[in-house]
């Protein structure tokens, strides 16, 4: 292993910290305090904005979300789509469009919890520190998008094997030490979330719902054994 | 068969005064926290009137409910093809604004208000911000509000009324009003359970109960869409989706709900029905004019030999069974059938049934004289001040039918009781009446005594609900109570 120390502190402590806090959190906090994992949703109290910021902020982090989970599992596909140029910029400008709609998004729902008395009852310190982690880390993303516009390449060619090797028990700096500073600084805010995340709200990304579309309409409990 | 047992209830709204001492009884037991302010599990409505969330009957507005849709029922807010999509917005979800914004006055004013040349008042402050609140609406804002043009005229059950009927009903000498008293309905195919993402929502299988486990409920919000009665309320404090309990922990130690038990009218029954789960689909899905009729037959008789031995067979309790033979509410739904489902057509197929009342007399009928003798004494059901029609709506599924046969065996028995008790009416025109009104002596006597003269006994038949045998369907009692000893509760803490 090679490298700064701080990228040591960066890019092999804090991901296993984030990690391990990560899984043993959630886990933890299902298991003791499931009545916890709620959407918390503010709907009912302002049912206006509410559409016109949630709405987009989660339909394109999904889709921002599903492309960095495509980068990591497949990043050779990645660089046969990017061995185009115009391939390249079709994946980047999407990538950006989807990028600035989750910020645009965010700093709608930012805004309509700041600005909505009603809402601003329901919104507790965790949640203004996890907005400013997501607002960093999502301005950051954008950030890249418009200056590195060959991001997706890097992913597939540093990131996905840096976080292999993270993943494998066998940390290779290496991969991202020669980085430029944002796309470290958007790396190190990804594992402050997910480190951050069993404290947040976002734990109901972990339950959703996925067997109603297979269960039957209507649920029966019984206390006593049925014959 | 597959025989089940379920609690059903009756409000007789003849009887109704509309008092609200039964959504007082459940507030003080149940929604005085933080969250629940809004929620009344239990109200009161004043009809003709828009009730509460306002104009929850306009499901053009709300979208609650099963539709029929190629031969199948869906929920019309979110079927399972919506429910992802729409699970970031939900599209029908009512919001604050529909039912009120709770608030409380600032009462310290009165005491630390500055010196000063007029009397300090006590402002009203919201219970969500503590901001000074201009009240727009509140609990009961249209109580006795009959004949408003901002609230009754409104009432969705006003559709297909005439031009003259609802003029009538507007103005002031004919001006009419009943209450209706709302709980939850505990249907036999909840529309909120259906459309539960997380699948929280259930029904117990023993009693029919209707509940939302709160450590599984998601805040998705799809169930408070989905009821077409909006008897799912969403707690905006603790973000997860509440409803009435029928008072479980009440009925499993014997007692009748707290709002059952509050009635000062004494206009609520309780007691326990068999019936056929097997057929619930193919009854929900009968056309309009065949639902209330359909629903009735899937009640089996509790006497039938035949039934009570499906009923053991499907591991259903003599003791609830023997229940069920003494049900009021088996006599006033399937054997008499004066109580009728509210709004069945949105086909949850609901366990809570209503006697309609029978309206005053249109008192000025004949020119302006106000004419009461005996030969009209007790008016034909027709000119009633509240149009059949509007009764049909409200509880036929806009079919006159039913309607008119639970009120003419009504007047039928007022009828053979003036005859008894102060004799002046013609026993043979009584005789006659409960003819038409197919009523027999018995019968009118029977629905008398359960009307006029029900003890707390006869009105609520509380089946045993057998709990004791859900701790030992996990462990034997004994190692449970040497194994457990005080244990720890928590309570509800919202999530971060």
């Amino acid at each position: 292993m090679t490298g700064h120390y701080l990228d040591q502190l960066m890019f092999v402590a804090l991901p296993y910290v984030a990690l391990t806090t990560f899984f043993l959190m959630t886990i933890y906090r299902y298991r003791a305090q499931s009545f916890s994992y709620s959407s918390l949703s503010s709907q009912f109290l302002e049912n206006k904005q509410h559409f016109w910021v949630v709405v987009p902020f989660h339909y394109a982090v999904l889709v921002i979300t599903a492309g960095h989970l495509v980068a990591l599992f497949i990043p050779r596909g990645i660089l046969a789509w990017n061995s185009h140029p115009l391939r390249l910029y079709i994946l980047e400008v999407s990538a950006l469009a989807c990028g600035l709609l989750t910020l645009i998004g965010l700093i709608g729902i930012v805004w309509r919890r700041f600005t909505t008395s009603k809402v601003r009852q329901v919104t507790s310190p965790t949640d203004w520190i996890i907005y400013g982690i997501l607002l960093l880390q999502v301005a950051s993303g954008v950030g890249i998008a418009l200056l590195h516009p060959w991001g997706s390449s890097w992913f597939a060619t540093n990131l996905s094997p840096y976080l292999w090797s993270i993943f494998t028990l066998d940390p290779n700096i290496s991969y991202v030490a020669p980085l430029p500073l944002l796309v470290k600084f958007h790396i190190v805010f990804a594992f402050i979330t997910v480190g951050f995340f069993p404290f947040t709200r976002l734990v109901h990304i972990l339950v959703i719902p996925n067997p109603y579309l297979w269960r039957k309409p209507q649920v029966v409990r019984w206390y006593r054994p049925r014959k | 068969m597959n025989v089940r047992s379920q609690i059903a209830m009756v409000f007789h709204l003849d009887k109704c005064i509309g008092c609200h001492t039964c959504s007082i009884a459940c507030k003080n037991v149940w929604t005085d926290r933080k969250g629940t302010e809004y929620m009344w599990w239990n109200n009161v409505e004043t009809k003709p009137g828009t009730g509460y969330p306002t104009k929850w009957e306009d499901q053009d507005k709300y979208k609650g409910g099963w539709e029929k849709k190629n031969g199948h029922l869906e929920i019309i807010s979110t079927g399972k093809a919506k429910v992802i999509p729409n699970i970031f917005h939900n599209p029908h979800m009512p919001s604050m604004d529909d039912y009120y914004e709770p608030w409380t006055y600032d009462y310290q004013h009165l005491f630390n208000a500055p010196e000063g040349d007029d009397q300090p008042t006590a402002r009203p402050v919201s219970m969500i911000t503590g901001e000074e609140l201009a009240i727009e609406s509140g609990p009961n804002w249209d109580d006795d509000l009959s004949g408003s043009k901002l609230y009754a005229e409104n009432d969705p059950n006003l559709a297909g009324l005439s031009e003259q009927q609802r003029l009538q009903l507007s103005s002031v000498e004919q001006l009419v009003f009943f209450y209706l008293p709302r709980i939850c309905n505990h249907c036999l195919n909840p529309c909120c359970v259906a459309a539960c993402p997380s699948g929280a929502l259930y029904k117990r299988g023993e009693d029919g109960i209707v509940l939302i486990d709160q450590q599984r409920c998601r805040a998705w919000r799809a169930c408070v869409s989905a009821c077409p009665y909006k008897k799912t309320y969403y707690n905006w404090y603790t973000g997860k989706s509440e409803k009435c309990i029928l008072c479980f922990p009440r009925l499993e130690t014997g007692q009748a709900p707290a709002c059952f038990h509050s009635c000062v009218g004494r206009i609520r029954y309780l007691g326990v029905v068999l019936y056929d789960a097997d057929r619930m689909e193919e009854v929900a899905n009968l056309p309009n004019d065949e639902l209330i009729e359909g629903q009735r037959s899937m009640i089996l008789d509790p006497n039938d030999p035949e039934v009570i031995r499906a009923a053991r067979a499907n591991g259903v309790p003599d003791g609830v069974i023997e229940s069920a033979q003494l049900s009021p509410v088996y006599q006033m739904v399937k054997v008499w059938k004066i109580a009728l489902p509210p709004h069945i057509e949105y086909r949850t197929l609901p366990m809570l049934f209503y006697v309609p009342p029978l309206a005053p007399v249109q008192s000025n009928k004949s020119d302006d004289v106000i004419d009461h003798v005996s030969e009209n004494l007790f008016h034909d059901i027709d000119d009633a001040r509240v149009p059949m029609k509007y009764f049909a709506n409200l509880f036929g599924a806009g079919n006159e039918g039913p309607v008119r046969y639970a009120l003419a065996k009504q007047k039928a028995v007022r009828w053979h009781r003036r005859a008894i008790t102060v004799g002046d009416v013609d026993r043979e025109a009584a005789d006659r009446i409960l003819r038409e009104a197919d009523c027999t002596i018995e019968e009118a006597e029977a629905i008398y005594q359960l009307t006029s003269l029900c003890t707390f006994e006869d009105r609520f038949v509380i089946p045993p609900m057998y709990r004791e045998q859900a701790v030992e369907m996990l462990k034997d009692p004994h190692e449970h109570r040497q194994s457990v000893g005080f244990g720890f509760s928590s309570g509800p803490k919202r999530g971060l």
